[in-house]
């Protein structure tokens, strides 16, 4: 039977099934985690990818130290040389892991460190050179967790 | 097929007859007839015999391999202060009685777990460490597991570095050995897993991302990833406990150095690599 | 705190030397909970500087995810024969120093 209730009901029945079709927010390679962090440590400038070398183990033997060394591509004269290099984290809970001052003095731009990685993710490496230009270098580890509970 | 099954109940009955005597040790760790047919066998060895740095990956390796990057080697640095650090009621150091310790100490750790002469006790070199503290030194004890006592192990058996594990067994500390077996040997916790189940029969799997290794102490005291510290090889043994889902023992408890003991002898001739890095 | 140095004992004027600290501390996150449920207060080497004849040569800013028991390699450039002090200080304001010799030739 055709009665008023009954078309109403077909017709909200009709509007949820048409909600699928609706634009739904792209959650994933829209929003760059690094991005708003980049920002604010390069004052809105732009950054480059290149130059910078970040090495790490392609799978971690342990979240807790992972190994890891940020190499950048500069003569290091006074002149053109690297003067900072902060290391950014896509999962930490603190994003920012480390910033390394370095300077024409360096002789090299390669800093040597161990970081705490809290689960499988990206870290990115941005450097601030001389001339104000900003480049950057990334690398993806896979953290996984112990085998065993540990309670001591 | 008949003659090695008629063999097999001939050695399980002489030894329930050996056992069936004294089926209790004073630890109050019952003696099970059926341990002695499997070893009665074979040495029951994992052969061949590997140390815990060839299960781990490759940055462990390095680590390990590099005296400054090893962060263990913080522990041997402090542990060389106190080695030289008077302490007690007539201010003595390790260093007034055993002088040099790379020279005195050089092929020490080798020997332990061993019977302390004097006391008839079991002693690892902890244990070692803190009698000679309180008889000899007469200075306040370390607590296990601490820094100083952590270090103080690390620095003397870093003396021993590249040696052979090397103990052994024989009349007087064969109870001791017996009792360390069956622990071994025990399943234990809501797992109902016992040690030789992972690092006996199945050592080279994978358990989750991680490879079983033999479950050998020859690196001990060790730099552990997960616990962010250097830690005793009783820890270890907590820690293992604790995954089992069972009630870990204290630090030092007895049944640990038995099975300390057992399980040096069964790492007979791997060297010792104090401090290890391991994850 | 324990730390460790590592740098060539001596090198030539110009020369691009390696330079390594490991130091003992437990850069505690600040995310942990003691056993009484008590959540154990954050406290990280937060800055650590060296110096070289007086002169900065490396700073590092650092935050708990750095491992513990930091280790940090950088490098210099040998310049005259002197002494790198390295000089840090954590969130509880307890500081550490330790130092080493560089002798320069030519």
């Amino acid at each position: 039977m055709n009665t008023p209730a009954r078309r109403r009901f077909i017709s909200v029945l009709a509007g949820l099934a048409a909600v699928p079709l609706l634009p739904v927010r792209v959650v994933r390679a829209q929003s760059d985690p690094f991005a708003p962090l980049v920002r604010e440590f390069t004052g809105g400038a732009p950054v480059a990818a290149g130059r910078v070398t970040v090495d790490t183990p392609r799978l971690a033997d342990n979240g807790h130290s992972v190994p890891l060394r940020i190499r950048v591509e500069s003569p290091m004269t006074v002149a053109d040389h690297v003067r900072r290099v902060t290391l950014l984290s896509e999962r930490n809970p603190r994003p920012v892991i480390a910033t390394f001052h370095l300077g024409p003095q360096a002789g090299r731009a390669e800093v040597a460190t161990r970081v705490r990685l809290n689960g499988s993710q990206r870290v990115l490496a941005v450097a601030h050179l001389s001339d104000g230009s900003y480049w950057s270098g990334i690398a993806e580890v896979e953290v996984t967790e112990s085998a065993c509970l540990d309670a001591t | 097929m008949i003659l090695l099954a008629a063999r097999c109940v001939f050695v399980w009955l002489a030894l329930a007859a050996a056992g069936s005597a004294a089926a209790q040790n004073e630890a109050g760790i019952a003696r099970r007839s059926t341990v002695e047919v499997i070893s009665a066998d074979a040495r029951a060895l994992p052969l061949p015999l590997k140390s815990g740095i060839e299960f781990s990956g490759a940055d462990i390796r390095a680590t390990q391999a590099d005296d400054f990057a090893n962060p263990g080697m913080l522990w041997v640095t402090r542990g060389e202060k106190l080695w030289r650090e008077p302490a007690g009621g007539q201010s003595k150091s390790c260093a007034s009685c055993h002088d040099d310790a790379t020279k005195t100490m050089k092929g020490v750790a080798m020997r332990y777990p061993l019977l302390d002469p004097g006391t008839a006790r079991l002693l690892n070199l902890e244990g070692r460490i803190l009698q000679c503290r309180e008889r000899r030194q007469l200075a306040e004890l370390f607590k296990y597991e601490s820094d100083e006592l952590l270090a103080l192990t690390a620095y003397v058996r870093l003396q021993s570095r590249g040696m052979p594990v090397n103990v052994t067994i024989d009349w007087q500390n064969r109870e001791h050995f017996e009792a360390g077996r069956e622990i071994y040997y025990r399943r234990i916790g809501q797992l109902n897993l016992s040690c030789a189940q992972c690092h006996q029969d199945n050592w080279g799997k994978k358990l989750g991302a991680e490879t079983l290794s033999q479950g050998h102490g020859n690196a001990y005291p060790v730099y552990r990833l997960e616990w962010q510290t250097v830690g005793s090889l009783h820890r270890r043994f907590r820690t293992c406990f604790s995954a089992m889902r069972s009630e870990m023992l204290p630090h030092g408890a007895p049944e640990y150095l038995d099975l300390e003991l057992f399980m040096a002898w069964r790492a007979g001739g791997l060297p010792i690599e104090t401090p290890g890095v391991r994850r | 705190m324990v730390a460790r140095v590592q740098l060539p004992r001596a090198a030539k004027r110009g020369e691009v030397i390696e330079v390594r600290i490991a130091i003992q501390h437990v850069m505690e996150t600040g995310f942990r909970y003691d056993n009484f449920g008590r959540a154990v207060p954050k406290n990280v080497i937060n800055t650590l500087v060296a110096r070289y004849n007086g002169v900065q040569i490396f700073r590092a800013e650092l935050g708990s995810g750095v491992a513990a028991n930091p280790y940090l390699q950088f490098y210099t450039v040998a310049e005259a024969s002197g002494e790198i002090v390295f000089d840090w200080v954590d969130d509880e304001g307890r500081t550490g120093s330790e130092r080493a010799q560089l002798a320069v030739t030519g």
